[in-house]
């Protein structure tokens, strides 16, 4: 999806990690993706670069979607739909 | 269907359940170093791969079994030679220290201070996270003799088991990844 598409997009569950360092943001989202139900978006906030990569790499093992990313000011928005 | 190809889709079928069955998703590591980085790459790796759905299985083995050491815990009836290797030993993760740069602990107290900063979790944070996360930690009897430690003096961790190298083997040769640290 391009980022402008994930702007509108309302998520179902905010995981905020932002200023977590590796693997903050991942152990947060394995955490929140209980709370949600299957087809339901997740947002995940992070100010580390390499979550950018981690998230969409959990993402393909665990069979969720990965929507994409949106890019802020000193952090990023990663998006994906529960498989 | 002929007899010959019923007796070949048998074969696969075999084949095929013996395949899943030699290799699970599943993560074992040694975890040898006593050192502060050591310990927290292996931390952090256990922890990274139950998020990304894996069984871990941790084998502790000599000087890394320091690290699981709770310092409120005192127990009585060691000998000579174990009392001094307890003393000389770091006691608990709060205690390790890096295995490079250390300068006599200010090294140690540097990169905590770094670590702070820059938000990566403590050792012990690291151990309750992964206690959380299921992942097992099996704690080689007989180098934990040999240092001269017991078992009642281990941190309170909820998956935590006293074995020997059999239980290694078994582990490692049904997972995918195995590592040594």
């Amino acid at each position: 999806m391009t980022p402008e598409e994930l702007r509108n997009l309302t998520s179902n569950k905010l995981v905020d990690a932002r200023g977590t360092a590796c693997p903050g943001p991942l152990l947060a989202a394995k955490k929140a993706i209980g709370d949600i139900e299957s087809g339901e978006i997740m947002e995940i906030l992070s100010s580390d670069e390499g979550t950018k990569h981690d998230i969409p790499k959990w993402c393909e093992k665990m069979e969720h979607q990965f929507l994409g990313i949106v890019e802020e000011d000193s952090y990023s928005r990663l998006f994906l739909k529960k498989a | 269907m002929s007899a010959e190809l019923e007796k070949q889709i048998q074969e696969l079928q075999q084949k095929i359940g013996k395949m899943e069955k030699g290799t699970k998703d599943q993560l074992s590591m040694v975890v040898f170093s006593g050192d502060l980085d050591k310990i927290l790459a292996a931390m952090i790796i256990s922890t990274g791969a139950a998020a990304y759905d894996m069984k871990v299985k941790l084998f502790f083995t000599f000087w890394a079994i320091a690290a699981l050491r709770d310092p409120k815990k005192k127990v009585s009836g060691k000998t000579f030679m174990e009392k001094m290797f307890g003393m000389m030993l770091p006691k608990g993760s709060r205690k390790v220290k890096l295995s490079k740069m250390n300068m006599g602990g200010m090294g140690t107290s540097m990169i905590k201070g770094i670590m702070k900063k820059h938000k990566v979790a403590s050792l012990p944070e690291m151990f309750t996270t992964a206690g959380e996360l299921g992942v097992e930690i099996n704690i080689c009897e007989m180098s934990m003799n040999l240092m001269g430690f017991k078992k009642e003096e281990m941190i309170d961790y909820p998956h935590m088991n006293i074995c020997g190298v059999a239980t290694f083997l078994a582990d490692a040769s049904e997972s995918k990844v195995q590592l040594f640290i």
